[in-house]
């Protein structure tokens, strides 16, 4: 049997816990030609050249070889403009600037307080699972009461949720099962959303879902099968993300001596220790969808129309042409670009709230927690190599300080 | 360090809008401070007061092009370290000791050559002379923020440049150079030498050309913060009818902001179309759609002949071309830019209404065409060959050359002529007009075809690619501007026009038409260059064709 290639072993679960050391040797071809046909890019210029690249395409209907068909048309994420713009501006019409700038903002109140009542919730310990504690339970609520879904259905829409992100991007095992698995997950939430969008829309409430359900506009309105893959699109990227970046954010304050001591004690130092974080141990990994619409000539290779390429975010992150010491966590670099949130016009709709959540989550747990400190590194990861992060991380703590604002 | 606040300094925040892409990200973190006009169009409270500090910091972090700057500026190049130290020679000599630099105009590009001299360890003596009693202040927000009343005129000061250490003289400007004795005359009559001088004088608004009009009550011109601050009052305390005459870029975002504030408006152009001596016929007419429809009467293809005032020397209105005329209380006169030069006569410099011409290094040049040793010139008031477009000399008065060029002379300033850096930057430029953002690469006014490469007219969101004999030249954009880098990487490599790619966005048909840019630069034919590089150190062109 053939060795395994770079990018193959990044998708072992072997290497889950530290893949950083095959970035840099992938980084060695800044684009690289797979085992498939496709080309993954790695390098941080290249990267961002190819996420403001309008031949590059984010339709997977767009592949030479499409691949079978999907149980429902994609989400916004896996458009291109004309048709991307107008569906991703009619969710951004309930969330952000033009139309409705204070949404994130107006929320910071309640996300401190869904926080305090987490951590509240560790208190009576001198153990807790920062996943399932915190890092899970903290993003959901904020979904679900954004979006308008009732928290007590969580445990049914997470188990869908789950099968989707596993079987998203490259992974181990039979690749069929695989999809059958997602196709089901994706079919049943679907039908959830469809039902709870028609009970929003005869009875519409303050919620996105409400909004999304009853506009109509200069864009339009969103049709049935649009509401329910927009809807699904930022119930799952709105909760299986965030988790990772707060996730992977303490395991990372806790490798690093002195920092959660600073956190607690520089009010500001928590919004560059998390743009830090984007770049150094991001919550996404891969872009895996992308499509060349036609041929691209880039470092000195080029990809063929119809290609599939792979945008390795992480590793670009990490490339030492970009940054300064790449392996190395430093929130007090003068200036911090990361590809944590992608880039282009499919840069992350939710990057503010996650942003926030991940500030406030880390910042109280460095206040409240006294002496804390790993129990196991590395901690158990989710087999996922495309949104990765700890499956759980147990933290020891000597007690929890009550909350001050 | 990071962008970090001493408790009770007041917030300062530049946007760097060249490299702002409309993200929003800054919108959602500190919504009192940056607000989005339309889709793109951002615009910010320079000043914000200090509650916000901790919000503009969030912003500041979050921005994914670091665009934003908080009291302090940093260069616009992407490198690994950014504020690393650039090697200027290969010993530090007697001069980055205790030399004196003496910058000659301080505003953006005297502000930042400042900031750069001290960052790449000049410890002489820097003087900064300035003919304005302000503090070098950002001028973009004047024709936009601050005419609005949501910023003070007084608080678009650019943050310090770090602690720059610096003789301000300010409020007196320069009236005399004299190479061979290597000194400034000021208009007070002082003398003051120097080693190596950096002429950054910039451009003034020009005036009505009848001196009696132009001084009627109710006439005004906007390029500095006390004309802007003057204007900003009289629009506060009501006006009926403003007349803007010339729909350039200035006069279109005047008359953007006083539609914004519900006032009568009439714009007069002398051209076919708003903005069409920029971009040219097939952009103007879009403009020309925008302006009506917000409101504006506009007229085009005529020209004031007079201002007309009352017995008490007021405004009434003014007589057009065409017979006709326009009742209006204030006038605000937009016809484009003069060059301060005129201190620099007699001086042996090539300097004149174009402005003082200098190498690709920003030493400038005699009348001879002789480079001298010692004297640089930036921003506005520059006249300097460009590789990409065959070598023509161009003047640019945008925001993003002034920055670029400060830094190129002020790191050639400390250089011996082995480290020495060529001024490679592709213009870019912005504006914010009845909630559009208009962004542009490269140069338009060579072209002479033009295609909509990506996006729709009808809904005033697109790409519009220039060509000249076959080649990219620039790119404009309508609320696009995440796609604008893919076009200067494609004008820096010399790429065939028009971009005939399968793209996303692509309209059904692509078909080149004539661009109708009037052509103030007669093309050369000449060579064809590639650029490489994004680091200024790094960045150089190669030939790759000659034309015959």
């Amino acid at each position: 049997m053939e060795p395994a290639s770079i990018y193959e072993q990044i998708h072992q679960f072997t290497n889950r816990a530290n893949p950083y050391p095959l970035y840099a040797e992938l980084r060695e071809t800044p684009v690289a030609r797979l085992e498939d046909g496709g080309y993954v890019v790695s390098t941080y210029e290249e990267i961002v050249a190819l996420l403001h690249d309008p031949r590059v395409s984010s339709d997977r209907r767009k592949l030479a070889h499409p691949p079978p068909g999907e149980p429902l048309p994609p989400s916004f994420i896996g458009t291109d403009p004309p048709e991307h713009d107008r569906l991703r501006r009619l969710a951004m019409r309930h969330f952000g600037p033009p139309h409705s700038p204070r949404v994130v903002e107006n929320m910071r109140g309640e996300l401190h307080e869904i926080v305090k009542d987490l951590i509240d919730g560790v208190a009576g310990r001198t153990q807790a699972d920062i996943v399932d504690d915190i890092a899970y339970p903290f993003p959901v609520t904020v979904i679900c009461r954004l979006l308008g879904v009732p928290r007590e259905d969580e445990p049914r829409f997470h188990a869908w949720a789950e099968q989707i992100v596993e079987n998203i991007g490259p992974g181990e095992g039979d690749q069929d099962e695989r999809a059958k698995r997602r196709t089901a997950a994706v079919l049943a939430l679907a039908t959830y959303l469809g039902e709870l969008a028609q009970a929003h829309r005869r009875n519409p409430g303050d919620d996105m879902l409400s909004g999304l359900a009853t506009y109509e506009g200069p864009d339009g309105s969103l049709s049935d099968t649009e509401l329910i893959t927009t809807a699904a699109l930022l119930l799952v990227a709105g909760h299986e993300t965030t988790v990772n970046l707060i996730t992977n954010g303490m395991l990372t304050l806790l490798r690093n001596p002195g920092l959660i001591e600073r956190i607690r004690d520089e009010p500001d130092l928590i919004i560059h220790t998390v743009e830090e974080l984007l770049r150094f141990e991001p919550p996404v990994h891969f872009l895996p969808q992308r499509v060349a619409l036609d041929d691209i000539t880039i470092a000195g290779v080029t990809i063929p129309k119809g290609s599939s390429i792979v945008l390795a975010l992480a590793s670009g992150s990490r490339d030492p042409a970009h940054v300064h010491d790449p392996e190395r966590f430093d929130p007090d670099r003068p200036y911090i670009q990361h590809l944590g949130f992608g880039g282009g016009i499919h840069h992350c709709f939710g990057a503010p709230l996650a942003r926030l959540e991940a500030q406030i989550a880390l910042r109280e747990l460095a206040k409240r927690l006294v002496n804390p400190r790993l129990v196991t590194d590395p901690p158990p990861y989710r087999p996922n190599s495309t949104l990765r992060g700890p499956r759980h991380l147990l933290v020891e703590y000597d007690r929890v300080l009550p909350y001050r604002p | 360090m990071p962008a970090r606040i001493d408790g009770g300094v007041a917030v300062r925040v530049v946007v760097d809008l060249t490299r702002c892409q409309g993200y929003g990200q800054c919108v959602f973190l500190a919504p009192d401070v940056f607000t989005m006009h339309g889709q793109e169009a951002l615009m910010y409270d320079t000043d914000p007061d200090d509650a916000q500090r901790e919000h503009v910091l969030r912003a500041a972090a979050a921005c994914p092009v670091q665009a934003l700057h908080v009291d302090r500026m940093a260069t616009q190049h992407r490198t690994v370290e950014p504020e690393l130290r650039h090697p200027t020679s290969d010993v530090d000599g007697e001069f980055k000791r205790n030399g004196h630099i003496v910058i000659v105009g301080a505003s953006l590009a005297g502000g930042r050559a400042a900031g750069v001299l001290r960052r790449d360890g000049f410890k002489g003596k820097v003087t900064l002379i300035g003919d304005e009693k302000h503090q070098p202040y950002d001028r973009p927000p004047l024709s936009k923020q601050v005419l609005t009343g949501r910023v003070d005129a007084e608080h678009t000061m650019l943050p310090h440049l770090r602690e720059i250490e610096v003789e301000w003289l300010a409020g007196t400007p320069a009236t005399g150079l004299d190479i061979g004795a290597k000194q400034v005359t000021l208009a007070d009559g002082r003398q003051i030498g120097f080693d190596k001088v950096l002429i950054a004088t910039g451009a003034r608004a020009r005036p009505w050309p009848i001196e009696a009009e132009a001084a009627l009550d109710g006439v005004y011109v906007l390029r500095t913060l006390d004309e802007a601050d003057r204007m900003r009052r009289r629009l506060a305390a009501g006006v009926n009818r403003v007349l803007i005459i010339g729909a350039g870029f200035t006069g279109s975002e005047v008359a953007s902001v006083c539609r914004g504030l519900d006032l009568e408006v009439t714009v007069v152009e002398a051209g076919p179309a708003p903005l069409v001596g920029a971009l040219g016929r097939v952009i103007g007419d879009i403009a020309a759609g925008m302006q009506r429809d917000a409101g504006v009467d506009l007229r085009c293809g005529v020209t004031v002949t007079e201002l007309v005032g009352d017995e008490q020397g007021r405004l009434t209105g003014a007589r057009l071309s065409d017979g006709g005329t326009v009742e209006a209380d204030m006038a605000v006169v937009a016809l484009g830019a003069v060059r301060n030069v005129e201190w620099l006569e007699g001086s042996g410099l090539a300097a004149g209404p174009w402005g003082v011409a200098t190498d690709a290094g920003c030493r400038a040049v005699d009348i001879n065409g002789l480079v001298t040793d010692d004297i640089f010139v930036a921003g506005d008031v520059a006249r300097f060959p460009h590789p990409v477009y065959h070598y023509q000399f161009m003047s640019l008065e945008h925001w993003g050359n002034a920055v670029a060029q400060a830094e190129i002379a002020a790191h050639n300033m400390l250089s011996d002529q082995a480290h020495r850096w060529p001024h490679l930057s592709l213009p870019v430029f912005w504006s914010n007009q009845f909630g559009v953002n208009i962004k542009s690469v490269g140069v338009t006014s060579i072209a002479d075809e033009v295609v909509i490469a990506q996006g729709s007219v009808e809904e005033r969101r697109f790409v519009a690619v220039y060509g000249y004999k076959g080649r990219i030249t620039a790119a404009v954009t309508f609320d696009q501007a995440m796609w604008l880098d893919f076009y200067r990487d494609l004008i820096e490599r010399a790429t065939p026009f028009p971009p005939d790619y399968r793209m996303v966005g692509r309209p059904d048909e692509m078909r080149p038409v004539p661009a109708e840019v009037p052509q103030r630069m007669a093309p050369a034919a000449g060579a064809t260059v590639v650029v490489t590089g994004h680091d200024p150190a790094e960045r150089r062109v190669s030939l790759v064709r000659q034309q015959p």
